[in-house]
């Protein structure tokens, strides 16, 4: 498919070490500006096929494409952006420095590098904290820099490894918030990896439903939930609905919600 | 209201500064008593007991500490300036080699970490020499460099008494730079270098912007340890070699009066221990404005 922002087709990934099967013949087609959540148990190998859409780990057998190119030119071009569990960020750079980091990556000058730092700290709410290090900041503003910073080169796509996972759940859904519009305003299209079932469905255009061993795709519910999303949403009937579609989804592939 | 706030804050901010520069003296003057207490003691002890096990105590053994401190205040010679003004200029001497000494052998030292953790090859075949090299005594060494080099000479050019001396300082530097240099290049985020990886930096982009960064607190935990074995060498490099304008020079000079003046002696010893202890807190200072790291990952 042509207009295909991500193309995964027979993808399997064993680990030999371990004799693991990670993930068995997935295939997944990944449209323009979608919004997509892998979510399963842990084990299913959804970590795995980010890292794998992003080029962190090399697949055993299948093929992925991004942008229409193999996933190794992509990485290589800066077609994507990514954002872990935990920050990571670096401690001796300032905010405006750890945003800058990709930029500088990319060889971008120095003043063009500072109109878009200024813009991204405003977009993600921490300005006045540019000259902060990263020790200084509470764990929601940090992962709030990290975000900022997958988002400050604008890639066309975004991979997002349970960004929000340690955070507790007030800063969990203002977070999930400040992501939508960033993801309304840049158009960019996002793979996000949960655990959380009600933040799949508040976030995704779709959530792809994994089971494990081996991981497999075992169902895919399209969220049909108007745009803009808001606070608001959580509390729809629709998203209820959805929600348990979800559940069922899991259990039907054999996850143990208990 | 408001400034009036600020004042108080202020004042409040200064108090509790001044209460933590009191109570960190108080804590200094405690551990100086208490090591002028093991002194006086252990020596009153041993006379009183006359016990002569490890070796008999007197006034030539052990002076009394006061005697030592009063020592660096008389003529250093009839006539002559004060020990404490000639132990001076000795101690300046020996910095001097000791800074030479600890920029090369830092320099050397992070240059070849870096060159060991790039290079897998080199860890194999370099690293059991660099260990090796730490097996050998200084003190076997240090004549063999001291003079040898002196022998030397590259277009008519010989290296000049403390820079050979410089050499034996840089010798035991490198070695805790270079081991500690190797473990903190490896001691990055893997999930940072995940990030270098999706960003397609190449190797030298992630060892500067990634690795020597984190490096940096084991970086100076090795130069913190090097500051003072950089004096050590200077020290035992000038022994051998008779170079008498150093504190290794003064300690050869002094040993050879110590039935009369073992007060000399033992004060060259305070002054050497004190400008160690300069080193060391400059190595701290340096790693405080340096290096910018959450405080708990400050050692």
């Amino acid at each position: 498919m042509s207009d295909s922002v991500v193309s995964i087709s027979g993808l399997s990934k064993t680990f030999a070490k371990a004799d693991i099967t990670a993930l068995d013949d997935i295939s997944l087609e990944i449209g323009q500006r979608e919004f997509v959540s892998l979510i399963g148990p842990s084990g299913c190998g959804k970590s795995t096929l980010l890292r794998a859409v992003g080029d962190i780990v090399e697949p055993t057998a299948g093929s992925v494409e991004v942008n229409g190119k193999p996933a190794r030119r992509a990485r290589l071009d800066g077609d994507y952006g990514i954002v872990f569990q935990a920050p990571v960020l670096y401690d001796w750079r300032t905010v405006a420095k750890n945003i800058a980091l990709p930029l500088e990556m990319l060889g971008w000058d120095r003043a063009r590098r500072v109109a878009r730092v200024k813009e991204m700290v405003e977009l993600v709410d921490l300005a006045g904290f540019e000259d902060h290090h990263p020790w200084q900041l509470s764990g929601g503003m940090q992962q709030r820099v990290s975000i900022a910073r997958a988002f400050s080169f604008s890639p066309a796509l975004l991979l997002m490894d349970e960004p929000f996972g340690a955070l507790d759940e007030m800063t969990r859904e203002r977070l999930n918030l400040e992501l939508l519009r960033l993801w309304l305003e840049t158009e960019s299209t996002v793979i996000f990896v949960t655990h959380s079932i009600s933040e799949a469905v508040f976030l995704s255009t779709r959530v792809v439903v994994m089971s494990a061993r081996p991981g497999r795709v075992s169902a895919i519910v399209p969220i049909d939930l108007p745009q803009p999303r808001m606070a608001a949403t959580r509390e729809e009937a629709r998203f209820f609905e959805l929600v348990t579609e979800v559940r069922e989804a899991l259990h039907a592939g054999g996850a143990d919600l208990a | 209201m408001s400034t009036i706030a600020a004042t108080i804050a202020g004042r409040a901010k200064a108090a509790a500064a001044t209460r933590s520069a009191l109570s960190r003296g108080g804590v200094l003057a405690l551990v100086l008593a208490a090591l002028w207490g093991l002194w006086e003691g252990y020596r009153w002890l041993w006379i009183a007991t006359g016990w002569g096990w490890p070796f008999a105590v007197d006034d030539i053994t052990m002076p009394h500490l006061h005697a030592i401190v009063a020592q660096l205040f008389e003529p250093s010679r009839t006539g002559g300036p004060l020990l404490i003004s000639v132990l001076f200029h000795s101690a300046v001497f020996t910095a001097k080699e000791a800074v030479v000494g600890f920029a090369v052998g830092a320099s050397v030292g992070f240059l070849l970490g870096v060159a060991i953790s790039q290079f897998r090859v080199l860890q194999r075949g370099l690293m059991p020499y660099v260990v090796a090299s730490q097996t050998i005594p200084i003190l076997a060494i240090a004549p063999m460099v001291v003079v040898g080099l002196g022998n030397m000479q590259v277009a008519g050019w010989t290296p000049a008494p403390w820079l050979r001396v410089a050499v034996i300082a840089a010798y035991l530097t490198f070695f805790p730079v270079t081991v500690n240099t190797i473990r903190g290049l490896q001691s990055a985020d893997p999930r940072a270098l995940e990030l270098m990886h999706s960003y397609a930096a190449g190797r030298w982009a992630v060892l500067w912007k990634l690795r020597v960064p984190s490096a940096m607190p084991y970086l100076f935990s090795a130069f913190k340890v090097s500051a003072t074995a950089s004096v050590v060498g200077a020290i035992i490099g000038e022994a051998p070699s008779s170079i008498p304008d150093g504190l290794g020079g003064a300690i050869i000079n002094f040993n050879q009066y110590y039935a009369l003046a073992p007060e000399s002696l033992w004060a060259t010893n305070l002054v050497a221990a004190a400008l160690g202890i300069t080193f060391f807190l400059v190595a701290l200072g340096v790693e405080r404005v340096a290096v910018r790291r959450a405080p708990e990952h400050l050692a």
